[in-house]
């Protein structure tokens, strides 16, 4: 055909690799979504409600930083509490220089996250303890996929043009299917933040959704990048306008941002997640992504979110760090907890 | 399963306990006895009494605390005397460096006086260690920039002497900080009682004083109970006393100082609005009610105790609250992670539970989380009660406890009507995201402090002090060091007698006549010299005339004779102007007093005629220029009379506001019978107050001619209303009427006392001479900033931004 149209260029484009792909790999591994996860069905746009909301941004950093001033875990508890932030971390490598090497050393680690003499001196060596995902470009999925077969482990591939989501829209809604397709169980998509920056509520809420259409029964999580939205009551507004839209979890940023996840933030979104099930009834996960190096800080996460949106929200069904340097630290703190000495990060196996 | 697996299930918090062990050993170290700190030396009380302290987590008792006698108290302020000459010539910059080291001390040893409040108060270490301690610091630091900046900012004044300085319980060392700080910045010694129920941290201070070489007696700890807080405030070699506690107990030191000559300044009660609005962020103002009323266990005097709720948003707001209630953790003070520590003595827990019991009783619902607050020690745990009346005692009364009642409103007037629907003045707090709404409420709210979307926030750089049974008085920020310093030069402070002489014998040297009729065939028309009320001339209520008579006795007039009724028909004609004269643009209300100058001065001829009754003709020319160039300075100065931007640190501006007092009571000297008039007068009015005025006795019918010139002068009526009569008697009536915010008093000895004693009735701020005259016609002394400062009160007004 030499009149082609410009649909068909595309529909190549978009749809002949993931056939490729389809066939390189045997059986197509089924989306990993965990069957009893929560769902967020999404509501119709409630424009209302958007116009609403306020948020007093003096107000929010006062109360952000007092949390981690408010409350404390120590001895037993931190070790526990440092224990389950393990479990929420989605293990990430987004780098440029990603190998199937590098992936598959990322995964052997979420695998065995934490030494097992140490899960062993804490009395917890008989559980199964995992990171909640490994997050990778698209593609590493399948390598991912390979590397974490049997281990219960989710692969969450970003999406939708990460990190600045500013492809053509066909082609960002064809990658989310054609990471599904290679077997990612958990997609993070970014949104349009000019949808936002300008007001358009409606455009955020048809790209949102469109974009969980695509996802079909893999979770996904709605990354807003709010360190490029402005103004905390715009970063409030679209964390509501993309739980509308049907987001399963809401996340803070790509990581590349200037600013990325910080508790001011992290607290403005847990807010609106407890607002949106006032109405609703439903739960919205949270990810926090982005700076999250210490087990300090990740301790301060958990503390705010159990204080504002209770204890289900420390769990990896509806929290998630996205981070990567961050198991380390935690496992220096864990092995100072069991040994009473300080750690070092050479003697913990590298991601 | 193990800890750490069932923990790691559960995900509860566990203990987390900050170490008592260096605050042990200190007790353990001084065998936990205490004695006072007299001159710079631990004496034994000369009674050999002393009491328990108690930590209220554990109702054990910590420690024994001598209770000052009589002698000990008499021995301090003896000690504080002999200190006073050095510590003042020492210098300013001498006292900033050893501010400078009380402030580096404190900071040094922060966390060994954080746990001894928490151990001795019940406040929770977080607070002790976040708020308390770092405020202290902050505050020793900020006024050693005072101290040394003493000379420069505060030339021509000097130190008010010793300071007798009485601090409450709630927030012991944060208390002693603002009391002290300022005292010694301007170059005055002090003696502390710090509350029986919290002394530790106050002996621990004065470790601190004698380990940075501070000299001894410039500071003195008396512990005790009320007995030796009495013996402080009656003591006769104290200047000043500054108080802070119950609105009770600052009557009772009002009534036993009135007329003694002591400064005073009152830091009472509140029953502090907490104005939500429906565009506010409803997450910030549940966080706001953690901060306003379950921050110290409610304890606290400024407490936003009052949620004033726009009945739209009322619902949703008391769901989330309720939510948020359940999230609170009440227990033991040394947790780091408790919000909610104990109530600090048994006395205070039955006031609670007794107050919340009455609430119920009286229809409020009382909402409680669901888990329980420990049963040893004293805790009591956080309450919301709605379907609270405004009538209802709980909203009304200071409950001093972690419990919050919640009304509605419909607009942002009845909200302010509520607001203000109370005794007290001490802060407030409004939430709203339309910065037009809140800067508009902000100066409408009787409160020294108006927190706009933020509450219980504190600075060194900020005044804090209250309106009405509030108290008076401004701490930190420069408006309260004035409490601390007196002009240069001139005797105030301490009572003396009246001298009538001082201006009487320039009057008997020459006489005039009453203005001869012109026409020579008939009388002189009969001149009704009325009150002047509300703009209009009044006949007095009762029908009675006094006879005025000149210097050399001879008749030249008569005026009314005024009671009570004419002063209540006073009073309510100055209310009523109150909103319109304080809300005129100072532009406007210095253009009226220049026009009343402008009149006067075309009727100059008339008042020199006038006064010849009482001066000789020449003092009298002089009397009526000087009393139109004292309109003019006030004029001057109606619109200059700015305020302050603080610089406190936060992302924040903080707006030191001077507003009127509202109505004030101004009871005029003798003599110079205009000029004096004039001298109080103008400067109350240019600020915006509305006043009642009493002339001067013998001498009134300057004040009932210049009422013409009123008239003539376009100032709005209320404004300026005249009550001729006997001075004292009125005098009286006015300190007496609770709807009178503030009075002056120039007249005698006895008179002045009086006033004192009376003002208490609504803690009226008063401003008396004791007896003693001044010379009105000196600018140094009968006019200037004094009188603004006294004429106005300062609101701080705390805007954060940001969006």
């Amino acid at each position: 055909m030499t009149n082609a149209p410009k649909s068909r260029d595309i529909d190549r484009i978009v749809t002949v690799p993931t056939k490729q792909r389809s066939r390189a790999v045997p059986s197509p591994p089924l989306p990993r979504a965990h069957p009893a996860r929560h769902r967020n069905p999404g509501t119709a746009l409630d424009l209302d409600w958007v116009r609403q909301i306020r948020v007093n941004r003096s107000a929010v950093e006062r109360r952000a930083a007092t949390i981690p001033r408010r409350r404390s875990v120590k001895q037993d508890w931190q070790a526990a509490w440092l224990l389950r932030a393990v479990t929420c971390i989605d293990l990430t490598t987004l780098s440029g220089d990603d190998t199937p090497g590098t992936v598959r050393r990322l995964c052997a680690k979420a695998r065995q996250p934490v030494r097992p003499d140490i899960l062993a001196g804490l009395g917890v060596g008989d559980r199964v303890l995992h990171v909640g995902a490994v997050c990778v470009y698209h593609s590493f999925v399948d390598t991912a996929v390979a590397a974490l077969e049997g281990s219960g482990i989710p692969v969450a591939a970003v999406s939708t043009g990460f990190p600045a989501g500013l492809g053509p829209f066909r082609q960002r809604l064809a990658e989310i299917g054609e990471s599904v397709a290679a077997g990612a169980g958990e997609i993070d998509i970014v949104i349009t933040r000019a949808h936002v920056l300008t007001g358009d509520w409606l455009a955020l809420y048809d790209e949102v959704r469109a974009f969980r259409d695509a996802c079909g029964p893999v979770h996904m999580k709605t990354i807003l990048a709010t360190g490029e939205l402005g103004p905390f009551r715009n970063v409030a507004r679209a964390s509501a306008v993309c739980m509308m839209a049907g987001a399963d979890f809401i996340k803070t940023s790509t990581g590349k941002e200037r600013v990325n996840a910080t508790l001011p933030i992290g607290l403005v979104m847990s807010r609106m997640i407890r607002d949106y099930r006032e109405r609703t009834g439903s739960r919205v996960g949270f990810k926090p992504a982005g700076g999250i190096r210490t087990a300090r800080v990740a301790l301060d996460w958990l503390l705010m979110m159990k204080d504002e949106l209770g204890t289900d929200w420390v769990k990896g069904d509806l929290f998630r760090f996205g981070a990567s340097s961050l198991l380390t630290d935690i496992e220096r703190q864990l092995e100072h907890n069991l040994t009473g000495r300080y750690s070092a990060s050479f003697r913990h196996p590298m991601a | 399963m193990t800890r750490v697996a069932e923990i790691f299930e559960t995900m509860e918090y566990g203990p987390a306990p900050e170490s008592a062990e260096q605050a042990q050993l200190w007790l353990e170290a001084r065998e936990r006895q205490f004695r006072l700190f007299i001159g710079g030396a631990w004496r034994d009380p000369a009674d050999g009494e002393y009491f328990e302290t108690i930590n209220p987590a554990t109702a054990q008792s910590i420690a024994r605390v001598a209770q000052a006698g009589a002698s000990d108290v008499d021995r301090a302020v003896t000690a504080a005397r002999d200190a006073l000459k050095s510590w003042r010539g020492l210098g300013a910059h001498g006292r900033a460096r050893y501010l400078y080291a009380i402030a580096r001390h404190v900071q040094k040893h922060s966390r060994l006086f954080s746990v001894l409040e928490s151990m001795d108060n019940g406040k929770p270490i977080r607070e002790s260690r976040d708020i308390d301690i770092p405020l202290v610091v902050r505050h020793f630091y900020h006024h050693a920039g005072w101290a040394e900046l003493f000379d420069t900012e505060f030339a021509g004044y000097e130190p008010v002497g010793v300071v007798g300085q009485i601090i409450p319980w709630n927030f012991p060392l944060l208390m002693l900080a603002w009391k002290i700080a300022p005292a010694l910045a301007m170059g005055n010694t002090v003696v502390l009682k710090p509350a029986e129920f919290t002394s530790l941290t106050s002996l621990l201070f004065g470790e601190l004083c004698a380990d940075i070489g501070l000299p001894a007696g410039v500071v003195n700890v008396v512990t005790g109970d009320g007995r030796t807080g009495e013996l402080l405030v009656k003591h006769d070699d104290v200047d000043k006393i500054a108080f802070t506690g119950s609105t009770e107990v600052g009557r009772i030191i009002r009534t036993t100082t009135a007329g003694s000559g002591k400064r005073l300044s009152l830091e009472l009660g509140g029953k502090s609005p907490f104005i939500v609005f429906e565009d506010a962020d409803l997450d910030g103002v549940v966080e706001g009610v953690v901060d306003a009323i379950w921050f110290n266990q409610g304890q606290v005097c400024c407490a936003g105790s009052r949620i004033l709720v726009q009945e739209g948003i009322a619902e949703r707001l008391v769901t989330k609250l309720r939510a948020r209630m359940e999230t609170l953790r009440v227990g033991d003070p040394l947790d780091k992670a408790v919000d909610i520590g104990a109530i600090v003595a048994p006395v205070q827990l039955e006031k609670i539970q007794q107050l919340v019991q009455q609430g119920r009783e009286e229809g409020a619902e009382i909402w409680q989380p669901s888990w329980s607050a420990p049963k040893e020690g004293y805790f009591f745990p956080p309450t919301l009660c709605t379907n609270v009346s405004q009538a209802a005692t709980i909203a009304q009364v200071e409950i001093f406890g972690p419990v919050v009642v919640l009304m509605t409103f419909r607009t942002p007037t009845e909200a302010l009507e509520l607001a203000n629907n109370t005794r007290y003045g001490l802060a407030a707090s409004i939430w709203t995201e339309n910065i037009n709404l809140a800067l508009d409420v902000a100066p409408k709210v009787k409160a020294g402090t108006v927190w706009i979307n933020c509450t219980n926030v504190f600075d060194a750089a900020s005044g804090f002090g209250g309106y009405r049974e509030s108290g008076y008085g401004r701490e930190g920020g420069k408006e309260g060091l004035w409490e601390y310093v007196k002009a240069g030069g001139r005797e105030g402070g301490k009572a003396g007698s009246e001298t009538d002489e001082a201006s009487s014998s320039e009057a008997d040297s020459q006489r005039s006549a009453i203005p001869p009729s012109r026409h020579p065939a008939l009388p002189p028309i009969d001149r009704t010299a009325k009150l002047y009320i509300g703009g209009k001339q009044a006949r007095p209520d009762q029908g009675y005339s006094i006879v005025i008579h000149g210097t050399d006795g001879t008749p030249v007039g008569e005026v009314g004779h005024g009671n009570r009724k004419d002063m209540r028909n006073a009073v309510e004609a100055a209310r009523q102007a109150e909103n319109g004269w304080a809300r005129a643009t100072a532009h406007n209300r210095a253009q009226i007093l220049y026009y009343i100058a402008e009149n006067l001065a075309a009727r100059e001829d008339e008042f020199v005629g006038r006064l010849s009754h009482s001066v000789n003709e020449q003092s009298a020319r002089s009397e009526v220029e000087l009393t139109i160039r004292r309109l003019f300075t006030y004029a001057a100065w109606a619109d200059k009379w700015d305020g302050l931007v603080h610089h406190t640190p936060f992302r924040n501006v903080t707006l030191a506001m001077p507003e009127p007092i509202g109505v004030m009571g101004i009871v005029c000297p003798e003599r110079p019978s205009l000029l004096g008039l004039v001298s109080a007068v103008a400067p109350s009015v240019a600020m915006g107050n509305t006043t009642v005025v009493i002339p001067s006795e013998p001498f009134p019918l300057a004040a009932t001619d210049f009422y013409q010139v009123l008239e003539t002068s376009d100032l709005p009526g209320g404004v300026i209303n005249i009550v001729t009569g006997m001075r004292d008697e009125l005098a009286e009536v006015l300190a007496a009427h609770d709807d009178v915010d503030g009075m002056w008093y120039f007249g005698s000895a006895e008179g002045s006392g009086t006033v004192e004693r009376l003002s208490v009735g609504n803690m009226k701020r008063t401003w008396v001479d004791y007896g003693q005259p001044r010379e009105w016609a000196d600018a140094h002394h009968g006019e200037g900033e004094e009188f603004l400062r006294e004429a106005t009160h300062v609101k701080n007004i705390w805007i954060p931004y940001g969006e």
